[in-house]
């Protein structure tokens, strides 16, 4: 892992890509709920309105299986509302989006699992069976569900937590819960949308390593959508840099060095600043 | 013991005033009151214990009664809310008929429904459960309806179903608001309760106060109905423990 600050790393490759035309991993085998099986994503010429307010429009993205796709825009452009496009949750206008090969809704939504900004943590449920929610939901009992959840409380350092209501813990903790719910359901492709908007500083860097180590632990297709260009340079494969409303792509970024530790060196080191430039001035670009 | 010292202080000064205004001539005669009309407070208390047995007896038919009314709303006014909540068509469609069965004077149906269900206990069962119908559906319905719409987007994509949906997320949101609703409803059961003895019983405490009053054995009226209210406050109390221990996050989630 390229860690040393300052070190050597491969220069970012903004790349310009001509719309209809993607990289390939378009063939990924339909397996719904099969987390092992990577799935692709595929966004094809999507346009989405609410009434007469245009938020989305003749948008194409691809995520290849296993990648990490950061979706950066300004507040407001739409990026909510594309995850809940891909997971199912919404129809888009126009355009067609294939999760793992599938299109429908229903095919989506049991391909994608969804972390929402605010944790939305079910305060009358305990921390094990907030997060053991998907597997209930399937038919699991309570004590089934709960042995599913806890090696992930012990691996991703929530061991003694477990019987914790939300209540008690504090906004990082909370966000993690939320975090394992999501990749105890199960899904092949996380959705992230402004994960620890609502986290202060300090806080929010801890988890973004903290997410990087879990998603180094758990390699799924996952679409991040946040505003904070670091954080999207960090913690993606690629950053898809969107326009104001309604959002088009205006450019894409490979980043320099994923997810590596530790965070501080990366993310002070010359290609990353670099990195982070050029995506700011296509943000900026981006503006109308 | 601090909460309850100013509730207490206000009772007894009040009860203080009063058995000042019923036992000094001078005051009594200024303010024309007689005592077959108002009896001096330990008047009550002594009619309170001397007539122990008869207030038991008849307390217990009208706690049956309210209990049973209770119980047979709590379980339509749930059903009835799950259902229009589950249905957008129902609601539109029965709505106006849940106000409506509010607005139904209950003196006036009480004995109607004597003599449809004769002087038994079911006639007096129907009163409150009309009664307390209202404020358990209409506060359930809304709890119902206040739920945070991103948390069933959330569980919708853990795989969750109509109905998990509704135990998972809806109930539970609910049932803060089910507790406010089945209290106000515990407390009018009271009412209903008397005016369903009133329209044609031989026990229960409104029977007694209807009997009491007749032959102005004054002290015994009010007797009764300090049981009545201690009953009403009583069950009230009991709901608001049962409420903290399994709706403990009503009260620390803010109600949107």
């Amino acid at each position: 892992m390229r860690s040393t600050p300052g070190a050597p790393v491969a220069e970012p490759q903004p790349v310009q890509r001509a719309a209809g035309r993607a990289a390939g991993g378009s063939n990924a085998p339909p397996a719904a709920g099969d987390p092992t099986t990577p799935a692709a994503v595929e966004i094809r010429g999507v346009a989405h309105a609410f009434g007469e307010l245009r938020v989305i429009d003749g948008l194409e993205l691809v995520v290849e299986p296993g990648e990490v796709l950061g979706i950066v825009g300004p507040s407001g452009c739409g990026k909510s509302t594309l995850l809940e496009l891909v997971s199912g949750l919404r129809q888009p206008s126009d355009g067609a989006i294939a999760v793992g090969g599938t299109s429908s809704s229903e095919g989506r939504l049991a391909r994608c699992a969804f972390m929402p900004q605010r944790d939305l943590l079910l305060p009358w449920l305990t921390a094990i069976d907030n997060a053991a929610l998907a597997p209930r939901n399937r038919g699991a009992s309570r004590g089934a569900a709960r042995r599913a959840a806890h090696p992930l409380f012990e691996r991703f350092g929530l061991a003694g937590f477990e019987r914790s209501r939300p209540s008690e813990l504090s906004g990082g903790m909370r966000q993690r819960i939320a975090f394992l719910r999501t990749l105890l359901a199960g899904k092949p492709v996380l959705l992230l949308d402004e994960p620890f908007a609502s986290l202060d500083a300090i806080t929010r860097a801890e988890m973004q390593e903290w997410l990087a180590q879990a998603l180094a632990a758990e390699s799924r297709t996952t679409i991040l959508v946040t505003h904070d260009v670091e954080e999207a340079l960090y913690l993606s494969d690629r950053v898809a840099v969107l326009s104001d409303r309604p959002a088009r792509r205006v450019a894409e970024l490979r980043t320099p060095a994923p997810r590596a530790l530790p965070r501080v060196a990366m993310v002070t080191s010359p290609s990353f600043t670099t990195a982070r430039e050029q995506a700011l001035a296509a943000l900026m670009g981006g503006r109308r | 013991m601090r909460r309850w010292l100013a509730p207490v202080a206000i009772v007894v000064a009040l009860l203080g005033l009063w058995e000042l205004a019923a036992r000094l001539d001078v005051l009594a005669n200024a303010l024309h009151i007689e005592p077959f009309l108002v009896p001096a407070p330990s008047d009550i208390a002594q009619s309170l214990w001397s007539d122990r047995t008869l207030l038991a007896d008849n307390g217990w038919v009208t706690l049956k009664e309210i209990l049973g009314g209770f119980a047979l709303s709590v379980v339509a006014g749930v059903t009835f809310a799950v259902a229009l909540h589950l249905s957008p068509t129902l609601r539109r469609a029965f709505y106006p008929l849940l106000i409506a069965s509010q607005t139904v004077p209950i003196v006036v149906i009480a004995p109607i429904l004597v003599v449809w269900l004769g002087f038994g206990i079911g006639p007096k069962l129907v009163i409150i459960a009309l009664i307390c119908f209202f404020p358990i559906t209409v506060n359930t319905l809304d709890g119902l309806g206040s739920v945070d719409l991103d948390l069933v987007k959330m569980v919708r994509t853990l795989d969750a179903s109509r109905w998990q949906t509704l135990r998972r997320v809806e109930a539970p949101t609910a049932l803060p608001y089910f507790f406010s609703g089945a209290k106000i409803a515990v407390a009018v059961a009271v009412i209903g309760a008397v005016f369903g003895e009133w329209a044609g019983s031989s026990s229960g405490l409104g029977h007694l106060i209807q009997e009491a009053t007749a032959q102005l054995e004054t002290a015994r009226t009010f007797a009764a109905v300090t049981v009545l209210s201690a009953l009403a406050i009583l069950l009230f109390a009991l709901l608001s423990v049962v409420e903290r221990r399994v709706a403990w996050w009503g009260s620390q989630e803010p109600r949107t």
